[in-house]
């Protein structure tokens, strides 16, 4: 079978803020990492791969550095890997990335599934998922908690909803977005390592990948970020003191007193 | 200090880091109060391929040396001593067979203990014979084609977890230390079984046991080299094993020392770090002086190896002797930089210090190691 | 790509570099000499044209051109707000009547009609509910293929309302159903769609100004969408506030047919209700949480007992989870649930920003915690350094002697 697994590579998760004096971003520089919810999308397409055989490949959309986050998929046994790297790409929102992400598929050929992490953890949208497979024309199932089975050409799943789970069959081929219940990303192997740091991760572009060109980057966004600012900056709280059952006493009259309790 | 690692020792340092963090850090504390085997922690190591790092590729192996496998050890260690031991102690049991074993032996063997299938252990000791190895009483008689292995050894570390056992016993008695053979034994061969775990002061994560031979058949084929070997064999078993005594060494001593920096920068006593104060920058430097020097010799001797020399015996001793009493020195200092704290189980100093004291006694006392130094030494003024 | 390094003014500082935070910007060497500067600013193609840079460059060397997608519409066309209904278990999720509720204001501020598109099984009573809320019309079908949420059925339907009626503003909840048919319909019409919003409005242009959360709420942005249509947000439940039912207020309900050929491309099984929430974490007033601190499954006793005595859910830190204390669906943070309840009690949990990130805009936050360092007492209002199993249970009996 072939599994695509969709990566992005994130900030690694920083006290990214904005200095409220002046107004301007303050990033405590920390590397970039593969956004955790990919990394469990990853281990299931290396699970089913050694299940049933076949290929997986991974893809990212990103700068000539993300080749480092499809290494690091490379040494858990991902078998080969794109960037797909433009400066064209640049300032692309959910639907240009979806876009974008959707061409490769297409030139990649023939999959079964496409894993994607339920979302990334800078934007948070979980929009790419579904846009990806909305492109594709394809039937997608967000927040999969479990693969019971795949046969005969349908896939059986677990999906959460806040209240529960639906058990869904599926017809392949399909798009899934996976939460952390999942499974457990294994961690790199030596060997896997060294393979890793040999491979060269071959990179497409806008033309390699047939891109009408109003559909990626800005004029591919119909989303566009005016602004950015300080959340209202909360005053400092106190820490109570005194005896244990008169702190108690204290925070229980304080939140009577805002209405909680 | 930098010892110019290729990008591949960096990626085994990585790897072992990883797995340190992620899979020992978890369960150590655990592991040492109950005097747990860390199984799942090793099935991680062979998943991980650091079992097979110092295994030739034909067998399965990453084809590395001796120092790779001493940057295995030493990071494992740096996490936990006894967890890093399981791995360590089956470098140890393998080292006869990847030494003097046949090619029928390694092909039959090597394998699975590079894929982390099979945990070996090395048996020596005997009650009666420590440092006098060659007072050492179980037999082996030859039977057709099988020996018969009678007597038990003690102290063998992952004993009862070990899946094959590399053990010397006497094939003739009367030839004193050239009636010695080694052989490899299978758990679960009949009339070979495992006495009582010991309790320990510290390594209490690692399996410590007796293990007991009654009329045990074993093939001829698990003879190793030949009969009368078996001396030659524990020697050079011992020469090689020696770096990663010393480097389990070199790890809790990092470890120690790491603790006790990192500590001396937050407790704030006088209105400042204790870092500040002289008297504790002295300890650390003293303790950060020794580490690096006992890196710096125990690398250095495990390159020698790889490099093919005959002649590290003197080096080898040299690395286990310094390193062990580093380790002991530096997690005494550790804890004393830490006080009160350092004394308590709620920092991993103080099992530092307790896994520490074996690294001097085992693989060769250090009194035996002195020997050997001394010896190899004067050799040179002839 | 839009935005320019004016090579004649750039420095080479790298306060850009410290200002981007999506790790867009490196300083390297520059290739043509300048008389000054050795080094210059490049921009990746991670940029998302925020502008912290442009902003923070104290030299103004960095320029921004926004070339935004021309409409390739009569835009004027598009009127009216509309929330889209979400039910489950024949009742509405809370959730619509806060949409409703916001819906009202921007309808208002521009100058049109609310609608709502309510899709069910057997809902012919149930537009009455929508119009006592706020809206002026219900746009609705009423057909078997609702029954269950099959995402395809909702998507067809409401991307086929959305072409024949024109709304300009499209807003769902954004639960579990919801973001995913806003996903896949923002695909299908290829329009603008921000998810999560804290804050909707109306600028000097009558575009939506959608406001959220980014970097786990450090920071804010502003976001348009005001050239394509509709314009398209999700908003979480508890974020806004829903009208006061009005069972006078006048309303009209358009039924709209199913249109044809929907192809179920999946079918449901079975669903299993989540026994081990006896409150819904997401839609809580009150969390209470335990995390590492606890020491064991045991210890998640004491969170319940105080979570039952004051009618809260229990949540729990990433710590707690991985060492198989609670199940999954009681994560808070980065990899978990963001949740933000009146009320967030968060017990032996560090504050490491993982979990910060999925709690922080709670309205009123107290942490329990025996090491008087620990991170979580930065962002709480009220922290009680101690052993929190005794802390706990006293907590427990002041409130339940108060009640007496």
């Amino acid at each position: 079978m072939n599994f695509i697994v969709c990566v992005k590579q994130v900030p690694g998760t920083t006290d990214v803020k904005i200095n409220p004096d002046t107004n301007t971003l303050i990033r405590e520089g920390v590397e970039a990492v593969v956004n955790p919810f990919d990394l469990y999308a990853v281990e299931e397409a290396v699970s089913l791969r050694e299940k049933s055989g076949g290929n997986v490949t991974a893809v990212s959309m990103g700068p000539p550095q993300a080749a480092e986050a499809l290494k690091e998929t490379i040494a858990v046994g991902v078998d080969e890997a794109v960037l797909l790297s433009d400066r064209n790409f640049g300032g692309s929102d959910t639907l240009a990335t979806s876009y974008t992400l959707a061409r490769a598929i297409k030139k990649i050929g023939e999959y079964d599934m496409i894993f994607c992490g339920y979302q990334a953890i800078d934007g948070d949208t979980a929009q790419v998922g579904p846009g990806i497979a909305e492109e594709l024309g394809i039937p997608c199932v967000t927040y999969v908690k479990k693969i019971r089975e795949i046969k005969d050409g349908l896939v059986t799943l677990e999906r959460m909803l806040e209240t529960g789970f639906q058990v869904i069959e599926v017809k392949l081929p399909v798009l899934i977005t996976v939460v952390k219940d999942i499974n457990t990303p294994r961690l790199p192997s030596l060997r896997g390592k060294m393979k890793a740091r040999k491979t060269e991760i071959p990179v497409w572009t806008a033309a390699d990948i047939a891109c009408e060109m109003d559909r990626i980057g800005q004029p591919g966004s119909p989303t566009w970020v005016r602004k950015i600012f300080a959340p209202p900056r909360k005053t400092s709280g106190r820490i109570l003191s005194g005896e244990l059952e008169h702190q108690a006493k204290e925070l229980r009259e304080e939140l009577k007193r805002l209405q909680l309790i | 200090m930098d010892y110019f690692l290729t990008e591949e020792q960096k990626e085994i340092i990585e790897i072992a880091a990883l797995i340190g963090k992620e899979k020992i850090v978890p369960v150590m504390e655990e592991c040492d109060e109950n005097e747990r085997f860390p199984t799942e922690v090793y099935e991680e190591f062979a998943k991980a391929d650091l079992c097979g790092v110092a295994i030739p590729e034909a067998y399965g192996g990453l084809g590395f040396g001796a120092f790779e496998q001493v940057l295995v050890i030493e990071e494992l260690c740096r996490y936990d001593a006894g967890i890093g031991l399981a791995l360590a102690a089956t470098g140890l049991g393998t080292l006869p067979i990847l030494l003097m074993g046949s090619e029928e032996q390694k092909k039959k063997f090597l394998p699975g203990i590079a894929a982390g299938k099979t945990i070996t252990a090395f048996g020596l000791t005997e009650a009666g014979a420590g440092s006098d190895a060659g007072a050492m009483k179980t037999t082996a008689v030859k039977d057709g084609d099988s020996y018969i292995l009678n007597g038990s050894k003690c102290f063998i570390t992952n004993g009862g977890d070990a899946h094959l056992y590399t053990v010397i016993a006497k094939t003739d008695p009367s030839k004193g230390s050239r009636g010695a053979s080694a052989f490899i034994i299978e758990k679960g061969t009949p009339g070979f079984s495992f006495g009582k775990k010991e309790k320990k002061l510290g390594i209490r994560s690692s399996s410590t046991r007796e293990i007991i031979f009654s009329d045990c058949r074993i093939p001829k084929e698990n003879l190793i080299a030949r009969e009368g070997m078996g001396f030659i064999v524990a020697l050079k078993t011992l020469d090689n094993s020696r770096p990663g005594v010393a480097a389990q060494a070199l790890g809790i001593a990092q470890g120690a020392l790491d603790d006790a920096a990192k500590y001396s920068r937050q407790r704030i006593q006088f209105g400042a770090p204790i870092s500040s104060i002289q008297a504790v920058q002295h300890l650390l430097a003293d303790m950060a002086t020794k580490t690096e020097a006992a890196r710096a010799l125990i690398y250095q001797t495990a390159k020698m190896i790889d490099a093919g020399s005959k002649n590290f015996k003197k080096e080898a001793s040299m690395s286990k002797l310094f390193a062990s009493d580093v380790a002991m020195e530096v997690t005494t200092n550790a804890i004393q930089v830490m006080g009160g704290y350092g004394y308590m189980k709620d920092y991993p100093t103080e099992r530092r210090f307790r896994d520490a004291k074996i690294t001097q006694i085992y693989e060769g006392t250090n009194q035996i190691q002195r020997n050997e130094i001394a010896n190899a030494l004067l050799k040179e003024y002839c | 790509m839009g935005i320019r390094v004016d090579s004649s003014k750039c420095s080479g500082c790298g306060i850009c570099q410290k200002s981007c935070p999506f790790g867009a910007i490196s300083i390297e060497d520059r290739k043509k000499e300048h008389p000054r500067f050795k080094r210059i600013a490049v921009i990746s193609s991670a940029c998302t044209l925020c502008g912290a840079c442009a902003e923070a460059c104290p030299f103004k060397a960095i320029s921004i051109k926004k070339e935004e997608k021309k409409p390739t519409e009569d835009l004027t066309l598009y009127k009216g707000v509309w929330v889209i209904a979400e039910m489950s278990e024949g009742n509405f999720h809370g959730v619509t009547f806060e949409l409703l509720g916001k819906g009202r204001e921007l309808a208002e501020k521009r100058k049109t009609y609310l609608g709502c598109v309510l899709l069910g099984a057997g809902i012919s009573g149930k537009a009455r509910e929508l119009i006592s809320a706020g809206a002026d019309r219900v746009i609705a079908c009423d057909d078997p293929i609702f029954k269950d949420f099959y995402d395809t059925a909702f998507v067809e339907t409401i991307a086929a309302m959305i072409k024949e009626h024109k709304p300009e503003i499209v807003l769902l909840g954004a639960t579990a159903c919801g973001r995913g048919i806003a996903s896949r319909i923002s695909g299908r019409l290829k329009c603008g769609l921000t998810a999560d919003c804290t804050g909707l409005d109306i600028d000097s242009n009558g575009f939506l100004v959608q406001t959220r959360p980014a970097f786990g709420g450090n920071i804010m942005a502003e976001i348009l969408s005001g050239n394509t249509r509709p314009q398209m947000a999700t908003v979480r439940h508890k974020v806004f506030k829903p009208l006061a039912a009005d069972a006078e207020k006048k309303g009209e309900v358009i039924d709209f047919p199913l249109p044809g050929g929907i192809e179920l491309n999946m079918s449901i099984k079975d669903f299993v209700k989540d026994m081990t929430q006896h409150v819904n974490i997401a839609d809580a007033d009150i969390i209470v949480s335990g995390g590492r601190g606890l020491g064991s499954q045991e210890g998640f006793k004491a969170i319940e007992a105080l979570a039952e005595t004051l009618g809260g859910a229990v949540g729990a830190s990433r710590g707690a989870v991985d060492a198989g204390w609670i199940p999954y669906s009681h994560q808070v943070g980065q990899t978990g649930r963001t949740v933000c309840p009146k009320l967030y009690i968060a017990c032996g949990i560090s504050g490491a920003i993982q979990h910060l990130v999925g709690m922080q805009s709670s309205d009123v936050i107290v942490a329990i915690n025996k090491d008087p360092n620990a991170s979580i007492f930065q962002v709480a209002d009220y922290g009680i350094v101690g052993d929190l199993f005794q802390v706990l249970p006293a907590l427990v009996r002041e409130i339940e002697q108060s009640r007496k």
